[in-house]
């Protein structure tokens, strides 16, 4: 593998994507700017007055770092899913393939651009919630390492759902009615202390509650589940999602006849 | 080497297809050469695969010495791709375009600009270089798609139809373009229905039908094969029926003019002596159809007539 050659590629094809996250800026960072707002003042303002603390934290505090892992994820999947699905529909996917970048380069190109639009939208999460919260980083390094690899994970999975997509229906089919229930359902707006412990086990089969409350952990200082194990599920779905991409890339799943 | 060689290619699609039916094709360096065939023969899935877009179910094919199944990656760099269908993201703008497929070949951003403006300019777009793909005409968006399939400069230019639905004015001007950088030393495949234009431009000839190559060779003897002509010869004044021409088939045409079938071994000088001899004028002459179309015809028809 000519590795200057895939570096330059890799390079252009994150300046593609950066470039197309700003075109469409309606549709990328609004958005989720609108939806997190709304949820601070609904979740965390209105309903969480009364709620009170959670896990000896404001209501509001305990969720914000959910929230943002929520817009983070949502956004690294929905950006590499529509991007790829996009050049794939459009056809123009095949100035990739005839190109010699490799196929690695091709995923880590579109996961670079997944993680930055994830990480951008998840910055301007945080912006709002510190309008309506104080947020005091407790490990910063695990914070950031959580969130980009767990950003890391959600575009490579947006990746072969694009691989699979034949038709626009099916890229919104998995953030409709897998991504959305698992990132309710995992930790965003609550503690699985408060749940009977059949269900805290069954939560505990749920990756994005690793991912939360490694998050969390990271900014709060709290969290439901042991940070190694959270950093060690990550890490094996970000090996295993991106071998499985690279070899759905090599055999031309979805892409070549 | 050879430009690109093909050994024993077939493929069969999922649904059973079997488009290519074990096909050899070597095409030399520097040659102009043309892919012809009817819709459905296999010309497109060829390219397909050659290009790395379409998975081959087996044989080989090598660019430049290079197989793609060993050496894909260098394979590719010595290839550009023309495709039949506009793939270009029309929301993008022209330069871009070009510039970030110069990136997927590695070209350092500077050498890219630089790229980007010279085949801009030299196939009229630079002055619509800010301009989204969408807002091209049929005609820019196929030289866009020329300018982007060149900007890495590939020693095989492989163009699948370009100028299907082109008008007359810009399909010259590209047949132009394309003879000088064949001149300059790229080497071109070129898919086309319109068979003039493979005609004027080809030195080399492939057809392709039902999955298999019927015809492999240059085009000056592949040409000489025909064994007849059909010229219309308009005359002077007015002809109530078709005369009859001692060694000539005639007919005469809705509009006046006068159908001549000539053999090849004929010469026209018989033709104007039996035309003196019966007192006909001829004012003008001219080919009923181009020599190729008549052949190919022939060949994909399974036609006796013009072939050997």
């Amino acid at each position: 593998m000519n590795l200057s050659l895939n570096l330059v590629a890799i390079k252009t094809l994150i300046h593609k994507e950066v470039s197309r996250v700003f075109r469409i800026w309606v549709q990328t960072i609004v958005p989720p700017a609108i939806t997190m707002t709304l949820y601070f003042i609904i979740f965390g303002n209105l309903i969480g007055r009364r709620i009170g603390t959670m896990d000896g934290f404001d209501y509001m505090q305990y969720i914000a770092p959910g929230l943002i892992m929520m817009s983070v994820i949502t956004n690294s999947y929905g950006n590499v899913v529509s991007s790829f699905f996009g050049a794939k529909f459009g056809r123009h996917i095949e100035e990739m393939l005839v190109s010699p970048m490799s196929n690695a380069a091709i995923i880590i190109g579109h996961v670079a651009g997944g993680v930055i639009r994830g990480l951008g939208v998840g910055l301007l999460v945080t912006v709002i919630a510190l309008f309506f919260t104080r947020l005091d980083v407790a490990h910063p390094l695990i914070m950031l390492s959580m969130v980009v690899l767990s950003s890391t994970v959600f575009a490579l999975a947006g990746f072969i759902n694009a691989l699979f997509a034949k038709k626009f229906d099916d890229i919104s089919i998995v953030p409709t009615f897998v991504l959305t229930p698992l990132t309710y359902l995992g930790g965003v707006f609550y503690s699985i202390s408060l749940l009977p412990e059949f269900w805290q086990g069954v939560s505990k089969a749920n990756p994005i509650l690793y991912m939360v409350n490694a998050f969390r952990y990271g900014v709060l200082g709290t969290s439901d589940i042991n940070i190694v194990h959270a950093y060690a599920i990550v890490l094996l779905f970000v090996a295993i999602l991106f071998t499985a991409c690279l070899m759905l890339l090599n055999r031309g799943v979805g892409i070549r006849e | 080497m050879k430009a690109l060689s093909i050994k024993n290619l077939t493929k069969t699609y999922a649904n059973g297809n079997q488009a290519l039916k074990g096909i050899n094709i070597d095409v030399e360096p520097g040659d102009f050469c043309a892919l012809l065939g009817p819709n459905g023969a296999g010309k497109t899935t060829a390219i397909g695969i050659i290009s790395s877009l379409v998975n081959k179910t087996s044989g080989s094919v090598e660019i430049f010495g290079h197989s793609i199944d060993t050496e894909l990656e260098a394979a590719k760099t010595h290839l550009g791709l023309v495709p039949q269908e506009i793939n270009l993201n029309l929301w993008e703008g022209v330069a871009n375009i070009v510039r970030t497929q110069a990136g997927y070949y590695g070209l350092p951003r500077k050498l890219a600009d630089e790229r980007t403006e010279k085949y801009l300019r030299e196939l009229r777009l630079w002055d619509r270089r800010n301009d989204a793909a969408r807002s091209l005409s049929g005609g820019m968006k196929r030289r866009l798609m020329i300018a982007r399939a060149l900007v890495h400069e590939p020693r095989l230019l492989i163009l699948d139809e370009p100028t299907a639905g082109v008008d007359i004015e810009i399909r010259r001007s590209m047949w132009d373009y394309l003879q000088r950088i064949n001149a300059e030393g790229t080497t071109i495949i070129l898919t086309t229905h319109y068979l003039e234009e493979a005609e004027s431009l080809c030195r080399h000839v492939a057809i392709i039908d039902g999955g298999e190559i019927i015809e492999d060779a240059p085009m000056s003897s592949v040409l000489r094969q025909l064994q007849r002509e059909v010229f219309v010869l308009n005359i002077d004044g007015e002809l109530r029926e078709a005369p009859t021409l001692s060694g000539f088939e005639t007919s005469l045409r809705d509009d006046g003019d006068l159908e001549v079938v000539t053999s090849k071994d004929r010469r026209l000088n018989d033709l104007f002596a039996e035309l003196d001899r019966n007192d006909i004028r001829v004012v003008s002459l001219r080919n009923k159809a181009n020599r190729l179309e008549e052949l190919f015809m022939g060949l994909v028809e399974n036609k006796p007539g013009p072939a050997e």
